[in-house]
């Protein structure tokens, strides 16, 4: 019990989603009007003080539940605050969303407000359990503990896909995601149940130990039994973060949904995925090959395959596309083989230093981030003549002639996706590149700047039809103040990041470092179980978070 | 103000001048407030670009000079640093003079938008800017970068009938070539790191990483930098987005890629890839001659075909440009020719400008620039046809005037080169000489001589256009345009008067650049006169090792392989 207190410790951001999330459920069905209304303040305000819990301004800190067994101690946090800030501004794109729903307009002013036929509290209760996945996912020290989390990821986003919009094909695809993802979700718990069938631990701590115990018994690497075990498990995860071959669900799920919840899908899983295939590859590590700096050649070969097939498959059929939301869908897969180079690199780097790859994914989840949600959040602003979505080319053309801001937002989201110069997106392509060269993987470097030039062809096309398009005047734009200002946050920090990007890339290396595993962590004297009990015990712990931080490069 | 800070002030002015034309300012609204704005701002950009120049010691054109250091992202080991040689100075010079002349000629050509048009020319400006005074090669690889997007507007925007595909061709052409440059610049910075454990992209730090690495690294990265600056350069084949783009440009983009932005391709090779992979950059070196002399033929033979006076001016860009890139790489033992080439690039944009403004004024009042539909202009357009001439006469290279210096020294180095293929490639490039004479006067010839020809749909004079200066030439310049040329006609005719100072600053650099190249082919030929003595074999390969002992603190390490292309010339002289 006592254990299971202190590990609590560590949860409190998670807690607070939690507790967040059952009171949307409440305001959410609330007879009154204005208190249905405030269910999106609820929502920001739990995300806000998990944000608050997470950076360690309140509350013992997300270190306080016990170091990471892997030691991926700093990973963790960044992941779990980068997550929660992103999710701030996806709360802010996704907030009016269930109040534009059809069958909702009585939630328009007090007069016409029938509670009975109101807008859904639950959307942002199940908003905010996905995001709680991904906090999980990021914490996770166990398998069972991490399929959980990735499942409390993704249930959510069934629903979410399904009642965002009332569109049949919004059903549709929620009905196939779901059958996929239980599928994917299939395929990687069999990978888990093989790695625990090889090491006889589902921990992690207990799984590293196996590992190790086989790298130094001799051994010629791993059993096979437990590399087939992680091949599934990358496979089934790589559903999560839309790998080839995972994929294909991406641009027939991303374009049935509503825009807000597409915007939120290309985020949430993918920043559970990265954060889960960061620990499985950890639990292995990158302590194998001739100059002990690879991943099993087996794991590598399959994450570099993949990377390469992921980028290239998403960005040619991204070329392919008349319709703005399959672009950018399949573009959401392209950027997720960008991040698989990192994996190929790991956390081998020490010190903080660039070309470490986890950092490299840490600092590329949230350029991604911005700029994605920038662009879905513009899409999400306008509709055609029937009320639809903007959908095709042809219906951004001459936007900027009537709204400068709207087309100058998605211009700049687009750079920064595409990398270009003074955006965020460069400084993540200059980190993965970097990884990829320490890496060893010089191709699959020349693979990821060939990807970027054939995204640049639709990326630019959407900046082209938007600025030197003629006007049809078909595409109006409904002002959703909120998801503007999402979209502007997102925008300017895209050019802010990638002017004066130093602040995050600093955190994002950090993260990168891996902290000095404490040895026989199960027993009852460790000193990172007596940091959860007091406060001096909390400085010491962290005292030795920063020793491994100042460690040798 | 400190003299350090001149080069910072450089380069945020124009960003600061682009920032208040967006100011909400119902003037600028105007188009001709717009307009004024921008030329009295691009003026005082001028200025201090001059003071600069007076700022920097020219008894020492070599040293980078005024150089300082501003942290960008210090965990990355990314820094902001910068300063100039005689090199990058007269670049900067060069853009700081063409900035004026466009903002003046384009009164009349832009009819919409004047605040975006200047607002982009305003930030091309600060991109050229950063490129040239870059000390860092991430920074210089930004701004390079970076000049893609004004261009994309200004083509994109206010260019003529394609200029949707001609935006889109040129930016997909040189971002593609670009990434491939990316991923040259962040090898050498993963060598040095790997070799050090610190991330360092400053320049001169680079080029000791570059000369270490082994030659299928050089040759590696020599290849992705040849991506990005051929390009841009233009090299064929790789030109086929300039005509498009050129013509399609609106004339201030036309000279403004032509006069500058074609000019990073080759100040990209001579800052970064020849100082950087000498191995590389000798071996890589008659391939890329023979793909400029391609390119210096196969265009003048492409411009004679051509009838719209604007793309043949196009083509005669890809074929001068062969020029400068033959005399980058033929390194003869005095750098006289890539001197003469950078001179080249400096003439090249001021000559190939002017005759950019020319078309351009031309086809403001006529709506054409085909010669067939125009043409005895001498007779009712004087002035414009003197200036025309003037232009002309220095794209052909006529002595007295600015091409003639660079393309005579450009020659006569690759003459003088001791590596055996360098002599064929300039009786080649001679030829080009030939041919742009006569692609040239052609041009000429049908436009500005023979009887007066003016567009049958011609309707007395066009909406907008202004009146010449000469009541009985009303089609004839005004003084806005004379204005305009005089500034590019008289460096036209200083530079080819008085070559010398401009040449004497750039001849140290230069030779500076190209010291670690001299220095393999010397050791080369020394360890050749020893192997090849006695047998004597003709056009032999020689795998020679490299003689460290006579080329100490040259960057070569004992022992580098070195293939060189052995001559006959050399052991017998």
């Amino acid at each position: 019990m006592n254990e299971m207190l202190v590990k609590l410790q560590g949860l409190w951001p998670e807690m607070t989603l939690l507790v967040g999330a059952v009171a949307c459920l409440a305001t959410g069905l609330s007879g009154v009007w204005w208190v249905r209304k405030s269910t999106a303040v609820v929502a920001g305000v739990a995300i806000g003080v998990a944000l608050l819990f997470a950076t360690g301004v309140i509350g013992p800190g997300v270190d306080a539940g016990g170091s990471h067994p892997l030691g991926l101690d700093a990973a963790v946090v960044y992941l779990k605050v980068a997550a929660l800030a992103v999710g701030l501004v996806l709360l802010l794109v996704a907030a009016r969303t269930p109040e534009h729903l059809k069958q909702v307009v009585t939630a328009e002013s007090r007069e016409k407000f029938e509670p009975g036929e109101d807008f859904r509290g639950e959307f942002f209760a199940f908003f905010l359990f996905s995001l709680t996945g991904v906090l999980l996912t990021a914490g996770a020290t166990d398998l069972v503990w991490l399929f959980l989390a990735l499942e409390l990821t993704s249930l959510p986003t069934y629903i979410l896909v399904a009642t965002g919009r009332d569109k049949a094909w919004a059903q549709e695809s929620a009905v196939k995601y779901f059958f996929l993802g239980a599928m994917a979700a299939a395929v990687f718990l069999f990978g888990f149940a093989l790695i625990y069938a090889a090491s006889g631990f589902t921990t992690y701590a207990g799984i590293r130990g196996y590992v190790e115990g086989a790298v130094a018994g001799g051994e010629v690497g791993l059993s096979p039994l437990m590399l087939v075990g992680m091949v599934l498990a990358i496979v089934g995860v790589g559903f999560k973060i839309a790998a080839v071959p995972m994929h294909f669900y991406t641009a027939d799920v991303y374009e049935g949904a509503a825009v807000p919840v597409t915007s939120m899908l290309a985020f949430v899983p993918k920043a559970a995925g990265f954060a889960a295939l960061i620990g499985l590859l950890s639990l292995v590590g990158w302590q194998y090959g001739p100059d002990g700096d690879r991943l099993p050649l087996v794991l590598e070969v399959l994450i570099a395959v993949m990377a390469v097939a992921t980028m290239t498959v998403g960005n040619v059929l991204a070329l392919m596309q008349s319709r703005v939301k399959r672009v950018l869908a399949y573009s959401s897969v392209a950027h997720s083989g960008y991040m698989l180079v990192g994996l190929l690199a790991g956390s081998t780097v020490g010190g903080g230093g660039l070309g470490n790859g986890v950092s490299a994914i840490a600092f590329y989840v949230v350029a991604y981030g911005l700029g994605t949600i920038a662009s879905f959040a513009v899409l999400g602003c306008l509709h055609g003549p029937e009320g639809d979505e903007a959908a095709t080319y042809d219906d951004l053309s001459g936007l900027r002639h009537r709204h400068p801001f709207l087309a100058g937002t998605l211009l700049v989201a687009c750079l920064s996706l595409l990398g270009f110069p003074f955006t965020v997106g460069f400084i993540g392509k200059i980190n993965l590149a970097s990884s990829g060269f320490v890496s060893g993987h010089g191709l699959v470097v020349i693979a990821l700047v060939l990807n970027s030039a054939i995204s640049a062809a639709y990326y630019l096309r959407i900046g082209s039809v938007c600025f030197f398009g003629a006007d049809h005047g078909t595409t109006e734009a409904r002002y959703v103040p909120v998801r503007i200002t999402g979209a502007i946050i997102a925008s300017v920090m895209s050019i802010g990041l990638g002017l004066q990007g130093g602040w995050l890339e600093s955190r994002a290396l950090e993260a990168g470092v891996v902290t000095e595993v404490v040895e026989d962590a199960e027993d009852g004297a460790d000193p990172s179980q007596a940091a959860g009990l007091n406060g001096v015990g909390v400085e010491a712990s962290r005292g030795v978070v920063s020793a491994g931080t100042l460690g040798d490069p | 103000m400190q003299s350090d800070q001149l080069i910072l002030a450089l380069l945020t002015l124009p960003v600061l001048w682009a920032v208040g034309l967006l100011l909400p300012i119902p003037g600028l609204q105007r188009k001709r407030y717009a307009w004024a704005y921008s030329a009295v701002t691009s003026a005082i950009s001028l200025t201090l670009a001059i003071v600069v120049a007076m700022n920097f010691d020219w008894t020492h054109p070599g040293d980078m000079q005024l150089s300082g250091s501003i942290d960008w992202i210090p965990s990355m080991g990314l820094s902001f640093r910068y300063g100039v040689d005689a090199i990058s100075l007269w670049l900067i010079l060069l853009t700081a003079v063409i900035m004026p002349v466009v903002v003046l000629s384009s009164l009349i050509e832009v009819n919409h938008d004047m605040r975006q048009f200047h607002f982009w020319l305003h930030i091309l400006e600060a991109a050229l800017i950063g490129t040239f005074v870059a000390q860092d090669i991430v920074l210089f690889y930004v701004c390079f970068e970076f000049t893609l997007i004004p261009l994309y507007f200004l083509i994109g925007v206010f260019g003529h009938k394609e200029k949707l595909k001609a935006a889109r061709i040129y930016f997909l052409y040189a971002f593609t070539g670009s990434m491939l440059t990316f991923a040259g610049v962040l090898y050498v910075g993963y060598v040095g790191w790997s070799q050090t454990g610190l991330w360092n992209f400053g320049i001169q730090d680079l080029y000791e990483i570059g000369r270490r690495m082994s030659m299928t690294e050089q040759c590696l990265v020599f290849a992705a930098m040849l991506a990005g600056f051929g390009v841009k350069t233009p090299l064929v084949p790789f030109h086929t987005w300039l005509p498009l783009a050129h013509t399609e440009a609106p004339t201030a983009g036309s000279v403004d890629l032509a006069g500058l932005v074609l000019k990073l391709g080759p100040y990209g090779l001579i800052r970064l890839a020849i100082p950087m992979l000498p191995d590389a950059a000798l071996a890589f070196a008659p391939w890329v001659c023979v793909v400029a002399v391609i390119g210096i033929v196969y265009a003048a033979l492409i411009c004679r075909a051509q009838k719209d006076a604007k793309r043949l001016v196009a083509y005669s860009s890809v074929s001068h440009m062969g020029f400068v890139a033959l005399g980058l790489f033929v390194f003869d033992p005095g750098g006289i020719a890539a001197t003469g080439a950078v001179f080249y690039m400096l003439a090249h944009g001021l000559a190939t400008g002017g005759l950019f403004l020319c078309i351009g004024m031309l086809y403001d009042r006529f709506h054409t620039r085909e010669f067939g539909r125009i043409g005895g202009t001498a007779k009712f357009m004087p002035v414009w046809s003197f200036f025309f001439m003037l232009f002309v006469l220095a794209s052909v290279g006529l002595p007295g005037l600015n091409g003639f210096p660079g393309e005579f020294l450009t020659l006569m180095g690759a003459f003088d080169s001791e590596l055996w293929w360098s002599k064929p490639m300039a009786v080649a490039g001679a030829l080009g000489v030939i041919l742009a004479a006569v692609y040239l006067l052609y041009m000429a010839g049908r436009m500005v001589w023979g009887p007066p020809v003016i567009p049958a749909d011609h309707e007395g004079y066009l909406e907008g256009a202004e009146h010449g200066v000469d009541p009985n030439h009303r089609h004839d310049l005004s003084w806005r345009e004379i204005t305009t040329l005089v500034p590019v006609a008289a460096l036209c005719l200083l530079l080819g008067l008085m070559p010398m100072p401009v040449l004497r600053t750039l001849e140290s650099p230069v030779v500076g650049l190209n010291e670690p190249v001299m220095a393999i082919v010397e050791s080369a030929e020394q360890a050749e006169l020893q192997v090849t003595e006695g047998d004597g074999p003709r056009e032999a390969v020689v795998q020679a090792e490299g003689e460290t002992a006579g080329v100490s603190g040259t960057g070569l390490p004992s022992g580098a392989r070195v293939v060189v292309v052995g001559g006959e010339g050399v052991s017998h002289e």
